[in-house]
């Protein structure tokens, strides 16, 4: 089992804090004039994106967390699993299940890459890119002069995903949209 | 490759050397002698929080080990037991393992004694200090107590290990770790109460375990606390002060505790430094003393806040 000391810690490192997956964000030095030196260190937990602070007097250590961060192609979905596949080259294929994908399942696009978050090899979160290009499955018409909503109608995408649009946006259209905030950026039709 | 610039811009060493002048002036003023004691010893400090650097001779006339010190305090307090009247210092000093933004192992020093003087008397001397050379007119003063009990709502000097260990897991996360009363204080004190008091502040008359080399007495309300003082300026400890321990007997069982402390942690063991006893038994005056961090200061002056801004060449990249 291996193992970090408070002397090695800094942003990225991998770590396994009370048996959950996290990456330090900021390790920061406390040393009193006459007192024990502290490390007071941000952690993300990796499987719950959970951001807090804990306090290490200075030479205690954290065990190593065998945790990945790699590109994986998304394949389908069998309703209970979302399978990806490795960009390598390798065919490795792993199956997220509803507790990793989250929110990442309302963007998703068969074969486009998305950052997948493996610890002991299974896959604990799947981010999508910034924005992906999703097609208009279902919206009404939006007939001139419905303002109702202040210019904007709902409109299904093909990942199932929800978002408000402009009026002149038709079934069919490709829409660029941003996968932090949901919001639709413009059409991005070829 | 930059590497061999300093790591210091011009702008921020006109700045310090400017710092310099005001500080021998303020002191000549007052008509306080500066001295020069030396960077190498065969004893130094034996707090078990702080590691010295070694250096080791191999010439035929000192084949021994030295230390780099980590203040000039000791011989500073040898000069004041053989009559020197009020002394300063502004020297090098040396600690292991401290680099951060506001740590360089290698740092300036500033340290003064005053014959004579109470722990006020001193805390008023060190902001009329900051006063000439920062623009910072009064400085607040308040008790450890004082400053707990407003920030957390006890008594630091007198609450039970239990009672703290839940306070301070309501605001500070630990982990499984077993924190001592020391430590736990320390914490609160650096992540809860200095951040919430005014930018600029002395607190004084510690918990009797944070004592260092002050004197332990009875304040006002008959509380034993340890007659020393810390200023805080932007959040940063810029002095430490002490109201001298002047007993022998008493400083030589603080070095065996130390020692003992050391062993059982597995530290290095210092010699103890018995010119030091030799001297408080003669007769160290009444005195206080302050040691001021030179490099901080300057941060303050010229508005950084790495330490690596103002100091010319950091031990990292010389």
């Amino acid at each position: 089992m291996a193992n970090y000391s408070t002397n090695e810690f800094k942003g990225g490192l991998k770590v396994l804090i009370d048996t959950e997956p996290c990456s330090i964000l900021e390790n920061e030095i406390v040393k009193p004039g006459k007192g024990q030196a502290f490390n007071r260190v941000k952690l993300r937990n990796l499987k719950n994106g959970r951001v807090w602070e804990r306090t290490y007097k200075s030479g205690e250590s954290v065990e190593v967390a065998d945790v990945l961060e790699i590109d994986m192609e998304y394949l389908y979905s069998d309703g209970e699993f979302w399978h990806f596949m490795k960009t390598d080259d390798s065919y490795e294929q792993v199956a997220a299940d509803a507790n990793a994908i989250t929110d990442a399942k309302n963007w998703l696009k068969e074969q486009d890459i998305y950052t997948v978050v493996l610890w002991n090899d299974a896959p604990i979160s799947v981010t999508p890119p910034n924005f992906v290009e999703l097609e208009v499955t279902e919206t009404d018409p939006g007939l001139k002069g419905d303002t109702a909503q202040g210019g904007t109608k709902p409109a299904t995408l093909s990942s199932g995903a929800v978002v408000k649009v402009p009026l002149f946006v038709n079934i069919g259209d490709v829409l660029k949209v941003d996968t932090r905030t949901g919001e639709y950026q413009n059409r991005a039709n070829k | 490759m930059d590497n061999w610039k300093p790591t210091a811009q011009l702008e921020s060493l006109q700045i310090r050397a400017e710092l310099l002048i005001k500080i021998r002036q303020f002191f000549f003023e007052r008509n306080v002698l500066e001295v020069e004691t030396p960077l190498l010893a065969r004893t130094t400090a034996t707090d078990v929080h702080i590691q010295s650097l070694e250096v080791l001779s191999v010439d035929s006339v000192l084949d021994t080990k030295f230390y780099l010190q980590t203040s000039p305090e000791f011989a500073m307090k040898r000069m004041l037991s053989a009559g020197s009247g009020a002394i300063y210092q502004i020297c090098k000093a040396f600690r292991q393992g401290e680099v951060s933004k506001i740590h360089n192992p290698e740092f300036t020093m500033l340290e003064w004694y005053q014959p004579g003087y109470s722990q006020s008397d001193l805390i008023d001397e060190v902001e009329s200090l900051i006063s000439a050379v920062l623009p910072i007119q009064a400085i607040p003063k308040l008790s450890y107590r004082e400053v707990f009990q407003q920030q957390l709502g006890f008594d630091p000097h007198n609450i039970s290990f239990k009672k703290l260990n839940s306070f301070a897991a309501e605001h500070i996360d630990v982990g499984a770790q077993q924190l001592s009363q020391t430590d736990l204080l320390q914490l609160l004190m650096d992540a809860i109460v200095v951040p919430h008091l005014p930018k600029n502040i002395f607190v004084y008359d510690f918990p009797v375990d944070q004592c260092a080399l002050a004197a332990i007495k009875k304040d006002s309300d008959g509380q034993e606390v340890a007659k020393r003082f810390e200023l805080f300026c932007s959040g940063m400890e810029l002095a430490n002060g002490y109201y001298e321990l002047t007993d022998s007997n008493e400083q030589e069982s603080r070095f065996e505790a130390d020692k003992n402390k050391r062993q059982e942690l597995g530290l290095p063991e210092y010699p103890l430094d018995s010119k030091l006893i030799a001297a408080l038994d003669y007769g160290l005056p009444n005195c206080a003393g302050v040691a001021l961090g030179v490099d901080r200061l300057c941060m303050l002056a010229a508005g950084y806040t790495e330490i690596s801004k103002v100091i010319s060449f950091t031990t990292d990249k010389t």
